[in-house]
């Protein structure tokens, strides 16, 4: 792969007006080189700002990136250059179905299969928003397999291996609330990663004030009762916090043993990354 | 309820020994409605950092299915944070340091949080 990145590197830069700017900018997403991937992308749709590929590839990008705003708005125009276009039309099923709005998501994914019914990631992601998955997979709107996270598991996700709750009680944010490993589910079951990491995103900091405000040092943890569970966060690094999440049979100290164990464990995965 | 009252209601918990303030706020813009504070606090800024907080770890809690917070606690290098928020919507915070007994402090912001509710 990286030998193809040069050597279309190199085709580019010998003719910037080639389109092969596409296939470049797939790879770097591919590779998640998401700052180089974006830029080959913008200055191709300098260039071609209406090549609906163009749009569908940034909005592929700023997916991954967990941009989703800008998606959002990539894939619209896609959709407006190319009504057809099967990528923005899963792409946009994803967004929907990652905010919740399933009837939206599965209004898209049908027109994607009016247009190509061959496609099994269609199929799966129908299902999926049907709620016909298998029980593993329902609830996670990664499982909607339009974006790089989706097709290929990313290992940095694995950060809590074998420890109890990996998959849906520990979670590791950077300071921008971005996911770096874990997963929370809700009671009901449901993926609620994104929606919690979200919130937390300012929560280290305005810790870290209230502490210092309060001429306590350093904040070391929060923990915290709620009427279904009990939560602790913890930061392990200055950069980055980490979530526990068990039901009130745990009692907040050994909550707080639990979260100790795991922000070791993210402590050194995390200087593994350096 | 007048603010004697909201005073009044903090007595048990600034009676635990190692708290060294304690405050009633309201939880949707951080107002100091009372305090008792030991020398030093800067009542109306952690008023206002403890609601932000509140609020943030609330929706967080909220998000992940395990409801509104009934009872926080922020622990730091050299001292601790402990919130209880009422029904009304006020937030029953206490300062403590570091060693506290932090099982009563809780029960005495519960007790506070009840009587302002």
């Amino acid at each position: 792969m990286a030998d193809d990145i040069k050597l279309l590197s190199a085709q580019l830069a010998q003719d910037p007006h080639s389109l092969v700017f596409l296939r470049l900018g797939e790879l770097l997403r591919q590779k998640r080189q998401f700052d180089l991937a974006q830029r080959v992308a913008t200055n191709g749709l300098e260039r071609h700002p209406h090549l609906a590929d163009a749009h569908d590839l940034l909005a592929r990008i700023q997916a991954d990136r967990h941009d989703y705003e800008h998606a959002f708005d990539e894939w619209d125009m896609t959709l407006r250059i190319a009504p057809r276009h099967t990528g923005a039309l899963k792409g946009l099923a994803f967004l929907y179905f990652k905010v919740g709005d399933l009837a939206q998501a599965e209004s898209h994914l049908r027109e994607a299969k009016k247009i190509d019914p061959d496609d099994p990631a269609v199929d799966q992601a129908l299902a999926m928003v049907r709620g016909g998955a298998p029980a593993a997979e329902r609830g996670s709107a990664e499982a909607v397999p339009v974006s790089a996270e989706v097709a290929e598991p990313i290992p940095e996700e694995r950060v809590f291996a074998g420890l109890e709750g990996a998959q849906e009680g520990l979670l590791l944010l950077d300071a921008a609330g971005q996911v770096l490993g874990g997963a929370l589910k809700s009671a009901d079951g449901q993926d609620a990663t994104q929606a919690v990491a979200a919130y937390l995103a300012g929560v280290s900091q305005e810790a870290s004030r209230t502490a210092k405000l309060l001429g306590l040092g350093g904040w070391v943890g929060l923990s915290a009762e709620g009427p279904r569970g009990n939560v602790h966060l913890t930061p392990p690094t200055q950069d980055a916090l980490l979530l526990v999440v068990r039901d009130r049979s745990v009692p907040m100290g050994r909550l707080a043993v639990i979260a100790q164990r795991a922000a070791l464990i993210a402590r050194r995965w995390l200087e593994r990354q350096v | 309820m007048s603010a004697n009252g909201y005073e009044a209601a903090l007595h048990g918990v600034t009676g635990v020994r190692g708290v060294r303030g304690a405050m009633v706020v309201t939880g949707s813009d951080g107002l100091v409605v009372a305090e008792s504070l030991m020398e030093g606090i800067k009542g109306t800024a952690v008023a206002a950092l403890a609601a932000s907080l509140a609020a943030r770890l609330g929706r967080a809690m909220d998000a992940g299915g395990v409801g509104s917070g009934v009872f926080w606690h922020l622990q730091a290098e050299r001292g601790a944070l402990l919130v209880v928020p009422a029904r009304s919507g006020m937030l029953i915070v206490a300062v403590a340091e570091p060693g506290v007994n932090a099982g009563l402090v809780r029960l005495e912001l519960l007790r506070a949080a009840e009587s302002v509710a």
